[in-house]
């Protein structure tokens, strides 16, 4: 089966600084994989890399088709969701103003948004900066969901918001999965990612150093890569 | 109704009812003064267009400004020698019907933004306005040097253009054909602004990442609203070429680029009806002011000075005490 995200050696950098060296991951259809690795190894700059956010080199490949050729926008309209770090939804506009703006034709629309998330249906009409961090990580995720992408990116999803909050996202996040939608996901929550993904890529300085099922991490593992 | 939207409502009734007790009044001066307020309202309308939700800072509407003026004072030239403008390909004669000239200047106004536009929306930030000040200038030494409609004298024609049915020689009427426009531009703008295509050009503004990440990619829709924005004060400057009867290259000049800048921050940036408000008080401190002494930008200076220090709103914004929604 071909996967649906293939990245093989990719590099990138931020200007003369290069951050990627070689990072190697798959991501087949329904499939949700873990993007592990502590801090600064290079989890955010492979998903802006992917998403063709940073100028990178390498295979990148996504249905088949090559990411690397294509402008940034043109990348995303073929299925990529990303769910950004730190939220950012777009602050002035309305929660149902944010969700027009990302719309694009296929299963997910307002009303399926509303029954995953019925907070927002609750708040449509207020600006996105006046909504809770984790309404509003909430937004970004229904923003995502809005251009029905086939691949939906999560970085960071529940960083800073109350256990409660985390445990909704985390919910709907099982539901999305359930549904069969092609999650790659970053998060520190080790104990959350071990019960919800199907495999874990491990990054250490910029380099894919482990992957494979989550249940093959060892706490050696762990303890060597991830430091907790 | 909205607190904005009782505002918006307020200031058009203060335009269209000071208007209107003016003629009745007879002081067919001060109807005319509405007009230019009017007028000067739709080129501010056209430029928030660009610069209030999509943070296009064009100091280049001159161009605009001054190519809607041309194009009817040309046709209008025309129409009264009745020479042709042009006997290639096909024999083009000028006219003096507005429902012709309207369209014309909106359309060379519109190709020329999509040049414009094309080339400086590759910049953005201080690179973009210089750009855009550039073209203007280039097309400001043209009209300068070009005698064919009178270089640096400009173009005069005596007579307004025509409006089917009416006549647009009578204050009041030329009033309400302009606030007519004035309206529909608003009401465009309203519509716009909410849909999708709005939407996503207000999204591009404050930050062009996030909207490519949903697939969106900003130049489409920025060189979009530019093309749109110069059409409307294409018009604006159409109508001002006929509430004058004289056309010249100060209409394409940098300072006039300047002005309707100034009549967007004066009433508040992206603000739908920021620029009725900004224009308004422009005009009636040039009217009352410049009576008392000839130095009266300088008194406007602070007023804009102090506007966008405390009132970063401008007047819709302090009248609607929020901060603006988008």
């Amino acid at each position: 089966m071909t996967p649906l995200l293939e990245v093989a050696g990719l590099t990138a950098g931020y200007g003369p600084v290069q951050a990627l060296f070689g990072v190697d991951l798959t991501v087949t259809e329904g499939e949700v994989v873990a993007l592990m690795g502590r801090n600064g190894m290079g989890k955010t700059t492979t998903i802006g890399a992917v998403m063709r956010l940073l100028p990178a080199a390498g295979t990148l490949r996504f249905d088949g088709r090559d990411l690397l050729s294509l402008p940034p926008h043109r990348a995303a309209r073929l299925g990529l969701g990303l769910v950004p770090e730190g939220r950012r939804c777009f602050a002035p506009l309305t929660v149902a103003e944010n969700l027009t703006v990302a719309a694009r034709p296929g299963p997910w629309d307002a009303a399926r948004i509303g029954r995953l998330f019925p907070r927002l249906t609750e708040r449509r009409r207020q600006p996105a900066r006046t909504l809770s961090g984790g309404e509003q990580q909430m937004l970004a995720i229904a923003r995502a969901l809005m251009t029905n992408p086939r691949l939906l990116i999560l970085d960071e999803a529940t960083e800073g918001l109350a256990p409660v909050v985390r445990q909704e996202i985390w919910s709907a996040i099982r539901e999305l999965k359930t549904e069969g939608l092609a999650i790659l996901l970053v998060d520190k929550s080790l104990r959350e990612l071990k019960a919800l993904a199907d495999r874990a890529v491990v990054l250490e300085r910029g380099e894919t150093v482990w992957a494979g099922p989550v249940q093959d991490l060892t706490d050696e593992m762990t303890d060597r890569w991830l430091g907790v | 109704m909205s607190r904005a939207g009782t505002v918006n409502a307020a200031l058009l009734a203060v335009l269209i009812g000071g208007a209107i007790a003016a003629h009745l009044a007879g002081e067919l001066f001060v109807v005319t003064l509405a007009t230019k307020a009017a007028i000067f309202a739709l080129a501010g309308v056209g430029l928030n267009f660009a610069l209030g939700y999509g943070g296009l800072i064009s100091f280049g509407h001159a161009a605009f400004f001054g190519l809607g003026g041309y194009v009817t004072g040309i046709l209008a030239s025309h129409a009264m020698s009745g020479e042709p403008l042009t006997t290639l390909p096909y024999t083009m004669n000028g006219t003096n019907e507005m429902l012709a000239i309207w369209p014309m200047a909106m359309l060379v106004c519109g190709l020329a933004a999509l040049a414009i536009g094309a080339l400086s929306l590759r910049t953005s930030g201080v690179y973009f306005i210089m750009v855009t000040l550039a073209f203007a200038q280039m097309i400001y030494w043209f009209a300068v040097g070009w005698p064919r409609y009178g270089g640096e004298d400009g173009l005069s024609f005596y007579v307004r253009n025509v409006f089917p049915g009416v006549n647009s020689m009578q204050p009041l009427t030329w009033f309400a054909i302009c606030t007519g426009l004035l309206l529909l531009a608003l009401v465009f703008t309203a519509t716009v602004m909410r849909a999708r295509f709005g939407l996503a050009l207000q999204a591009a503004r404050r930050n062009p990442q996030r909207t490519v990440a949903v697939g969106i990619r900003p130049f489409g829709i920025r060189l979009t609203a530019f093309v749109l924005s110069a059409m409307i004060t294409g018009l604006a400057g159409s109508l001002y070429a006929d509430l004058n009867r004289f056309v010249s290259p100060a209409m394409l000049n940098w300072h006039m680029s300047g002005e309707i800048m100034v009549f967007v921050i004066l009433g508040g940036v992206g603000r739908l009806t920021g620029p009725v408000a900004g224009a308004m008080l422009f005009v009636a401190m040039e009217h009352l002011l410049g009576g008392v002494s000839e130095y009266w930008p300088a008194l406007l200076g602070l007023v804009l000075l102090g506007i966008v220090l405390f009132a970063p709103g401008g007047i819709v914004g302090i009248l609607t005490g929020g901060r603006r929604r988008v």
